[in-house]
């Protein structure tokens, strides 16, 4: 018995480092899990994008679901996110909201003039300080914000046609049973 | 002489220059300064796996140190900014992550496998120790056996 236990104290180490490995495959280390999901969006009053007359608070999107998509012309991820967003976004029967992120406004209009304009509004965050208060730190991040004003899922990095069939979409649909 | 002189307040100032280079804060003071360097060695920068905000050229470090400085000057302590950003990005920033039971493994840990590991040793050792006196042999020789 005392012969196995350096054979056991190496299966536990084994075990051990396996199952670090399986962990890290399966959640990515880059991604903090926001401590404002289920919480109360914070406060907004952004101008829309090439429209500085227009704001868009965060009262003025109550009623209904929306997602929160925050981009820039100067992100590399957002141009592969996209596609995504033209093809597939606006099929789920909420409001797309864009949130033009530190962005130059004359760079974020010519970006959704090249890519197209998937949003039914922009806003424009361009000293990126309001989206601290969402906790934002980098783009392309999603927020599903319901009718009442609750953060209740964020996505980090570029949204895939995967991530909206097996996460968005069933959390869209859970809001509507809430709702009825 | 002189030339050396010089040399050495370049030196000098060189070392001032690159302090300043990632992003001049208008401080009101040096203590004032201190406090937010150590304060932001503290926090970790959300984008970057390992680097504090005090070291990282993120934009989001660049953006939170600037919010850091504007909650030390609204007169916050370090206790107050630190659950400001905790609220928004989660105790990921904490460098040092609070004693909470979610983290009792982390702190207890090595001092109970030290435990574990003295009370198998000091076993062992009063083990053999009782069986050499049990077999009662002479410790002729034992010098050589090395």
């Amino acid at each position: 018995m005392t012969r196995l236990l350096p054979l056991f104290a190496f299966l536990l180490l084994a075990a051990l480092f396996g199952f670090g490995i399986w962990y890290n495959t399966k959640h990515d280390q880059q991604e903090i899990v926001s401590p404002l999901i289920d919480r109360a969006a914070p406060d907004f009053d952004l101008p829309v994008l090439g429209d500085n007359s227009r704001r868009v608070t965060k009262a003025s999107l109550l009623g209904k679901p929306y997602l929160l998509n925050v981009f820039g012309s100067w992100c590399i991820e957002c141009v592969h996110e996209h596609p995504v967003l033209m093809n597939e976004a606006r099929a789920l029967g909420v409001t797309l909201v864009g949130y033009n992120y530190k962005d130059d406004p004359a760079d974020a209009s010519a970006w959704i003039a090249k890519h197209g304009n998937p949003f039914d509004v922009i806003v424009a965050d361009r000293d990126g300080r309001g989206a601290l208060d969402f906790g934002v730190y980098g783009a392309p991040e999603t927020f599903l914000v319901d009718a009442h004003g609750f953060i209740r899922y964020k996505h980090v990095g570029p949204l895939t046609p995967d991530d909206l069939a097996r996460e968005i979409r069933p959390a869209i649909d859970a809001l509507r049973r809430e709702n009825r | 002489m002189r030339r050396a002189l010089l040399l050495l307040a370049a030196l000098f100032f060189a070392g001032a220059c690159l302090a300043q280079a990632i992003q001049p804060l208008p401080f009101r003071d040096h203590a004032e300064e201190v406090r937010f360097q150590k304060l932001s060695a503290q926090l970790r920068c959300p984008m970057c796996q390992n680097e504090t905000l005090a070291d990282s050229n993120a934009p989001i470090a660049h953006d939170l140190r600037m919010k850091i400085f504007e909650l030390m000057q609204a007169g916050k302590s370090d206790d107050e900014i630190k659950a400001y950003l905790v609220e928004r990005y989660s105790k990921f920033v904490l460098y040092q992550p609070p004693v909470e039971p979610g983290t009792w493994l982390l702190w207890f840990g090595p001092g109970v496998l030290l435990i574990a590991g003295a009370t198998v040793v000091w076993i062992q050792v009063r083990r053999r120790s009782r069986m050499a006196a049990d077999t009662a042999l002479p410790p002729a020789d034992s010098e050589d056996d090395w």
